[in-house]
């Protein structure tokens, strides 16, 4: 809030159906990483809502570290921020994004982080974006991860993507808004 | 060890609910179970830098970038993003999309009858620079209708998304027209329980930056959530 003496934070708005004008750009100007090469994961899935329709029109942007586990840096030779991915899902509904695998990174207070994006979802009908995070299964560092040993037991395979078959590098992960498979989301 | 602090969650009033029914969407879009506290990690505390280069020249005149000159009102939107310290946020990316000035967006989903303008994309983007400052030379847009409810229509209004330092300073918002009578009908606007933090999202008129003869200019400054000193692991350009 603007001309106090506590500054508040801008409230947020929905990024209503015609998000794509604004914000795809940032998709095509992204480099390009082909699925399956060294050091990639592509994760592939689909935001479903409360009736299990899925949305047309959602925005996800993945956060993460780079392969060495760090944070914050710009990808050599373009001004494209390493670690960052943004996608729209298409006209089914359904995402697919080729990231670089990220490494195990600190959490800041000695213990170390599992592999793992944070994850904003962005939607016509959400004022406000979800925070989520989605962990890679099968991944060793999983069980002493801080955040995700967090969350609920019976919840936390929500935030796990699945390899299409073992040991491969496609990996599966829905987004559900709402309903008894209702994706972990945090506060913020 | 230290111990992790769990993110703050935002200022009651200050930001809309996730179930929100006077927005229908909202309804079968959000979650109902309890949202899990979240450990500020390295992963909340660092965020994406965007350089320079993803820019292209007129990326921040959306009345030069179709050749030719878009029908409407020309105005200049400007102002400073600001951190919860009120210190500017330097290299932030803002974006912004909108309708034209007949109330139409150039996208295939917008089936509103009023016209395409040829040389209007509605699509902008600028970093701040080291004051925070940022500047967008566009048109004023319409105000259009959408099925929400009986005879609803948008306020004018230019979508805004930035990126500050550290990624939970991301904002997705709207900012407003001073005047415009539309605000109070509006469900997306009034999803901001607090007056004063509702009222933040409408520009203020600036006759200083107005141009005469040629722009009108309106004044916006954004306030980001988290401080601007936030930490990157390697050196920030
Ligand atoms: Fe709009």
């Amino acid at each position: 809030m603007k001309g106090t003496e506590v500054w508040i934070a801008d409230g947020s708005q929905t990024v209503g159906p015609y998000f794509r004008i604004g914000l795809q750009y940032l998709v095509e100007r992204a480099p390009t990483l082909v699925p399956g090469a060294e050091g990639t994961v592509t994760i592939r899935g689909r935001v479903l809502d409360r009736d299990g329709a899925a949305v047309p029109d959602a925005l996800l942007e993945f956060w993460g570290a780079n392969a060495e586990g760090k944070y914050g840096s710009v990808a050599s030779g373009t001004d494209f921020p390493a670690g960052f991915y943004r996608v729209p899902t298409d006209g089914l509904g359904a995402f697919e994004v080729t990231v670089q695998r990220p490494g195990v990174s600190a959490a800041g207070d000695g213990r170390s982080q599992a592999p793992h994006f944070l994850v904003l979802v962005f939607m016509r009908g959400l004022l406000r974006h979800l925070l989520t995070r989605v962990y890679f299964a099968g991944d060793e560092s999983n069980a002493s991860d801080p955040v995700l040993q967090g969350t609920p037991d019976e919840r936390r395979g929500t935030l796990l993507a699945q390899p299409v078959v073992p040991g491969s590098t496609l990996m599966e992960w829905n987004l559900v808004l709402q309903g008894a498979d209702e994706t972990v989301f945090f506060a913020w | 060890m230290s111990t992790l602090n769990h993110v703050t969650p935002a200022l009651e009033g200050t930001q809309p609910a996730y179930n929100f029914p006077p927005y229908v969407s909202s309804v079968a879009r959000s979650p109902r179970l309890p949202l899990v506290l979240l450990p500020e990690t390295l992963t909340e505390r660092c965020g994406p830098v965007f350089g320079q280069g993803l820019l292209l020249p007129d990326d921040n005149d959306l009345t030069a970038q179709q050749g030719g000159d878009p029908q409407g009102e020309r105005i200049y939107v400007h102002g400073r993003v600001l951190d919860e310290d009120g210190q500017p946020v330097r290299g932030a990316l803002v974006e912004i999309w909108q309708a034209n000035a007949a109330g139409r967006y150039r996208h295939k989903v917008d089936t509103h009858d009023a016209p395409l303008d040829p040389h209007f994309q509605g699509a902008g983007r600028a970093l701040t620079n080291d004051d925070g400052y940022y500047c967008f030379k566009t048109i004023k847009p319409g105000a259009y209708p959408w099925g929400n409810h009986h005879n609803a229509w948008r306020p004018a209004h230019i979508h805004f998304s930035l990126f500050g330092a550290g990624i939970l300073s991301r904002l997705v918002t709207q900012m407003y027209f001073p005047g415009d009578p539309l605000q109070p009908l509006d469900p997306i606007f009034n999803s901001i329980p607090d007056e004063a933090a509702r009222q933040g999202l409408v520009a203020r008129l600036d006759m200083e930056r107005a141009e005469p003869n040629y722009a009108l200019a309106y004044a916006w400054d954004i306030v980001l959530r988290g401080r601007s000193e936030t930490l990157f692991e390697e050196a920030r350009r």
